[in-house]
């Protein structure tokens, strides 16, 4: 049995402690150690994106970053994104959209279409659909979320 | 709403018809929403399956005592620890097979059928730990060679699945040999072959389709806890929680009332999750461990572990005549069920030509055991497959005629009154507007010019289903309404389903709090598929609506002292006939309380009358000659949705429906290597589409009202799946000038065929 490792991190802007097994994934440690599982689990190997997180300003699949990998970092998960002034205009974009039917994926379609519109609130269809194209979902047939991330960007200029 | 999504509303109604933010949607963009896999419960164990390696083997021995000894190890089963183990032929009698095919595909006890068959379960204090112990279970297998092909496994001499399978026919005849064939049926009506004597154009082929999987993004996953006093308390991601209790219940032989089963939210299903694998483990796991138990799927177990649904293949033959009528159709279908019995190959028979107003049919199917996971049911189970094979034979004997496909099947369609070559006969359907919706869109109206380009046209059937439903409502003091369903939801249905309790009411649909809950505290619900939610357990909320206003009329009546016969309930108001006393629906709520109690209305129901659905979709594609990849250039989806309750939640289940469609079509397969291995059991090499593999998919919502419910809802689901095969081949045909009568068309199939 290997020993626990102490990483020190940020979590969405709270600086967080915990301990794990230098063989456990960011995942892992998110939702089994730290108790935040809006992160979800669809492959653990990097190809469905439910599991997208942002690390240190870029987006990843959190499944296939150990935990110890985050020690000194700043990740920003799901569970970051709306505020106490309530929802972030993707969110409520995705809502009033419809863009999500069972709802597995949508942390982390919402995790990185944060990170594209932040770049670029201007994307267009083509842009977010290359950009997107890591996160899969199986509900939509993706319609209502690209119209939703076209939407949220119109929100997030004004 | 943009014009990219039309609905063609016949009736308007104050709630039903509109598009509100669903009730779950907060929990759900937030990350709170709690899925089975999120659970977490004091003392709780992580579990996980060791599964067959081999296609087919007979199991010698299990020995489970090195992974027992490891520490941190809590608890280990086999089917040894199955009740099955400890029953006999005798026991069951009749029952045998069934029983034993139901437990066994839990945990395997003679035979392993196919590679990823559960054999063993380890809990432990965490999954690496588990995952380890697996490595330490020895089992003793004797390789058997396996048959992964439905037409192989039909042959004389194939390797037998099982022994003792023995088919019966939908005539009753029975073959005197053990083979891999379940069952067979046959249907006829008129004179099939008079009908193709009177025949000028004559299209026959064969097709076959690759096994392909439902998809859904989150794997299973079931938490059980048997405690000391004998309930087993279950928590788990499923499209049907009272068929969990009545499965785990009977493969573990206790009282279905010492099974409690909490539906989680479900990370999609689309029939995959209306079968489920782990809930007796788990709960084997924690009698012996004395402690809840979480057992989840891995995506590679998803693949190799849960129900594909079945690679088929078909011979369909038409004939028409010259004036553009169809006068004789046949097909034959044989279907893999996978290890076990039970394809949808008789959904299959009954959809093939539904479309079609035929005088003269024979059908046949069959249902064959091949060494594949057991099939489970995926969107409209056997219409796709059956559809890819008739929509290209319609397609290729439009193309002998020199008709148009969309006139062609106006004038062979079916409407009220025609009767199916099975038998039934239709009510009332809306084919024929969805054709004439096809006809007049700015899509078909448009010409599709450019070299290596076709336009593909298919319209496809599904029956729907009606089942039971249980709504119970209570009546707040703020004026609200509790809505108690057992409906899973995994698509918007507390939404679609509040909106019929909303309208019913008289009142907003934000004053219906909806909940979805377990099976001690709502009545016999059955599966959210087939369909039937939005029809069936709106309906049944629709009632206990009515049974709340019959009530609150009849406190109206005690607290003005006259007659309840004097009081009506119109709009969320209960007014005395005398218009000088009314109450608005929050006035009476505030007083219930202190005027004889509070009031709850229930209904439970098993519906007829779910009206049939159709769809008609359109694709224009681009073949690219030198790679053979294709590109969805534009695809517009039309449907008959009776009446669209929450439109844009039927707009998904229809563009969903379509992508999966499109996926089946062109991507998706069960790889197998010659004895039985998946060589493609994670989402990088079974590829489902992506967001950039696609265009925005167009709807339109036909709208001819169901007259078997109170608003004229028809289930949606999964009509959506069946046209895009044929419509994706059809275009492709067109593109290339071949006929791809595989699936999937690949690049490399494509190449093959042109070059």
């Amino acid at each position: 049995m290997p020993g626990l490792v102490h990483v020190t991190t940020t979590i969405n802007g709270n600086q967080t402690d915990f301990l794990c097994e230098p063989r456990q994934s960011l995942l892992e440690c998110l939702r089994d150690v730290v108790g935040m599982t809006g992160s979800k689990e669809g492959c653990n190997d990097g190809n469905c994106g439910a599991c997208t997180v942002n690390l240190d300003g870029r987006i990843v699949t959190s499944c296939l970053v150990l935990g110890v990998e985050a020690q000194g970092s700043e990740v920003n998960t799901i569970e970051g994104v709306a505020s106490a002034e309530g929802l972030h205009p993707i969110q409520q974009s995705f809502l009033e959209n419809a863009a999500l039917q069972c709802g597995i994926c949508t942390p982390g379609f919402i995790v990185a279409a944060k990170a594209l519109l932040e770049a670029e609130p201007d994307a267009d269809e083509a842009r977010i659909r290359h950009w997107l194209a890591g996160n899969l979902c199986r509900c939509t047939g993706y319609d209502k979320i690209v119209r939703a991330v076209i939407d949220a960007g119109e929100r997030m200029r004004a | 709403m943009t014009t990219a999504n039309q609905v063609l509303s016949e009736v308007e109604f104050e709630v039903v018809g509109t598009r509100p933010v669903r009730p779950d949607g907060v929990d759900k963009v937030t990350g709170r929403a709690q899925y089975g896999a999120d659970l977490d419960l004091t003392g709780m164990l992580q579990a996980r399956v060791l599964r067959s390696p081999h296609a087919h083997a007979r199991i010698k021995s299990i020995d489970t005592s090195r992974a027992e000894a490891l520490d941190g190890v809590r608890a280990v089963v086999t089917a040894a620890d199955l009740p099955l183990a400890a029953l006999s032929r005798e026991d069951l009698g009749n029952d045998y097979n069934r029983f034993k095919f139901l437990s066994d595909n839990f945990l395997a006890s003679d035979k392993a059928l196919y590679r990823g068959h559960a054999v063993a379960a380890v809990a432990a204090d965490n999954a690496h730990i588990a995952e380890a112990a697996l490595s330490l279970i020895s089992v003793d297998y004797e390789v058997l060679e396996p048959v992964i092909d439905v037409r192989a496994a039909m042959q004389d001499g194939a390797p037998l699945l099982h022994d003792d399978l023995i088919h019966t026919s939908a005539m009753g005849e029975v073959s005197d040999q053990p083979s891999n064939v379940a069952s067979y049926m046959k249907f006829e009506k008129g004179d099939t072959a008079a009908g193709f004597a009177n025949s000028d154009v004559i299209v026959e082929r064969e097709f076959s389709t690759a096994s392909v999987h439902q998809g859904y993004i989150e794997p299973h996953n079931a938490t059980a806890h048997w405690r000391a006093d004998g309930q087993i308390n279950v928590w788990c991601s499923t499209q049907g929680a009272f068929v969990v209790r009545a499965n785990t219940a009977d493969v573990l032989r206790v009282d279905v009332s010492n099974v409690r089963v909490t539906p989680m939210e479900i990370g999609g299903g689309f029939g995959g999750k209306v079968t489920f694998y782990l809930e007796p483990v788990a709960a084997l796991l924690s009698r012996k461990a004395g402690a809840p138990v979480k057992l989840l799927m891995t995506r590679t177990e998803v693949f190799e572990g849960s129900g594909p649904a079945p690679g088929s293949w078909m011979r369909v033959k038409m004939g028409a005549n010259s004036a553009g009528k169809i006068t004789a159709a046949e097909i034959e279908l044989a279907f893999e069920a996978g290890a076990y019995p039970g394809s949808p190959v008789m959904q299959g028979a009954t959809c093939a030509f539904a479309c079609y107003e035929l005088e003269n049919g024979t059908i046949e199917g069959y249902d064959v055991v091949v060494n594949k996971p057991k099939t489970a049911a995926y969107r409209a189970p056997g219409s796709p497959q059956a559809a890819f094979g008739v929509e290209q034979v319609v397609d290729e004997v439009c193309q002998k005629l020199g008709v148009d496909p969309v006139e062609f099947r106006l004038n062979n369609a079916v409407t009220e009154g025609s009767r199916k070559v099975e038998g039934p006969v239709f009510q009332k359907i809306g084919l024929v507007e969805c054709l004439e919706a096809a006809r007049n869109h700015e899509h078909y109206r448009t010409p599709l010019a450019g070299p290596n380009r076709g336009r593909g046209i298919a319209a496809g059937f599904w029956m729907n289903r009606g089942f039971h439903s249980s709504v119970n409502m209570t009546v707040n003091p703020d004026g609200t309404v509790n809505l108690i369903e057992g409906s899973v939801d995994i698509g918007g249905s507390r939404a679609s389903i509040a909106q019929q309790a909303a309208e019913t009411l008289g009142i907003s649909y934000e004053e219906i709090k909806p909940q979805v809950v377990d099976t001690d505290s709502i009545g016999f619900t059955m599966v959210t598929g087939g369909s039937r939610t939005t029809f069936a357990t709106g309906w049944a909320a629709i009632l206990a609506a009515e049974d709340v206003k019959g009530q609150m009329v009849e406190r109206a009546a005690s607290i003005w002292d006259v007659p309840a016969e004097e009081v009506e309930y119109e709009d969320g108001i209960i007014r005395h006939k005398s218009e000088e006393l009314s109450f608005t629906f929050k006035d009476l709520a505030r007083q219930l309380y202190t005027t004889g109690g509070g009031i709850t209305g229930t209904a439970s129901l098993d519906p007829t009358g779910e009206g049939n659905s159709f769809g008609v979709h359109l694709v224009d594609v681009e073949v690219d000659p030198e790679t053979g990849k294709t590109e969805i250039l534009r695809y517009t989806a039309i449907q008959d949705a009776g009446k669209a309750v929450h439109p844009s939640y039927v707009e998904g289940q229809i563009q969903g429906g379509a992508v999966q469609g499109i996926g089946w079509a062109l991507n998706e397969e069960y790889y197998f290597s010659d004895n039985g291995q998946m060589m493609n059991s994670s989402f990088l090499d079974y590829r489902m589409p992506t967001s950039l593999d696609l265009p925005m998919i167009d709807t339109v919502i036909v709208e001819v009202a169901n007259p078997g419910h109170p608003y004229g809802v028809r289930g949606v689901g999964e009509v959506p799946i069946v046209p895009p095969l044929a419509a994706v081949a059809n275009a492709v045909g067109h593109a290339t000038d071949q006929r791809l009568t595989s699936l999937p068309i690949t690049p490399g199939s494509i190449l093959e065929a042109t070059l």
